[in-house]
């Protein structure tokens, strides 16, 4: 098991090759990646910044209930900051198991988790100049502000 | 004794700033420090309970903090 915060882009082949053995027939490898719309609006890149020390224990804590919930120990998970551009991957999760239904679960239950709990947080950039603090997860209840933070006097 | 509050994202941008010693009385809260923070310029944009972590560790209001404690305000998390 193996979990990181990165700032160098992803390579998600590597991932795969270190979580396959001869003694698990399945391996999942999930890659998340910025994508070029969010709710209606064109997007041209995102900025990633997190709280490094705490997101990297809450990720290895992720991977840890991960391997204990679905018992496998092939865990790699990656999450990159900084600023990254369309198609690049924020995201990796390769897990690899005796057999495929825990392998897309565990792969499954870390993206979900991650998103709920990871203390990172994305500053999307749109192609008409401006931009906005986005949320999925954990808080967006207690703002009272919806799913979108305004970042106020920003607006293009 | 003097806590340090740790800012990000549209928390830091609200406040102006990623880092703050705060000086609380001994015994003090998580919600202390942040009625404490509520008295700076640009506290109005923050959420009336933000999530906080003590230490690393997600942590509620009522918290009792120790000096040289790291209180982080975090604002709604978009990983992934």
């Amino acid at each position: 098991m193996r979990t990181a915060i990165i700032d160098a882009p992803i390579d998600a082949a590597a991932l795969l090759t270190e979580v396959s053995s001869p003694a698990t027939g399945a391996t999942v490898l999930f890659v998340g990646t910025v994508r070029d719309f969010n709710e209606g609006r064109p997007v041209s890149g995102i900025e990633y910044s997190t709280y490094r020390s705490m997101a990297e224990r809450e990720l290895e804590a992720i991977a840890g209930e991960a391997s204990v919930k679905f018992e496998t120990r092939a865990i790699v998970v990656e999450h990159r900051v900084g600023t990254l551009a369309l198609g690049d991957a924020s995201v990796a999760i390769a897990v690899a198991h005796a057999r495929r239904a825990q392998a897309y679960d565990a792969s499954r239950f870390i993206i979900e988790e991650l998103k709920q709990r990871l203390p990172v947080w994305k500053l999307e950039h749109y192609t008409d100049g401006s931009r906005e603090w986005v949320a999925s997860g954990i808080g967006i209840r207690e703002s009272g502000i919806g799913a979108r933070e305004r970042a106020a006097g920003d607006r293009g | 004794m003097t806590v340090t509050v740790l800012l990000f994202a549209s928390y830091a941008e609200a406040l102006g700033a990623t880092s703050l010693d705060v000086e609380v009385r001994v015994g003090a809260t998580v919600g202390d420090v942040l009625g404490h923070l509520r008295a700076l310029p640009g506290a109005d944009r923050l959420p009336p309970s933000p999530l906080v972590a003590v230490n690393e560790r997600y942590a509620k209001a009522d918290r009792v903090l120790a000096a040289g404690d790291e209180v982080a305000v975090i604002p709604p998390v978009a990983g992934g």
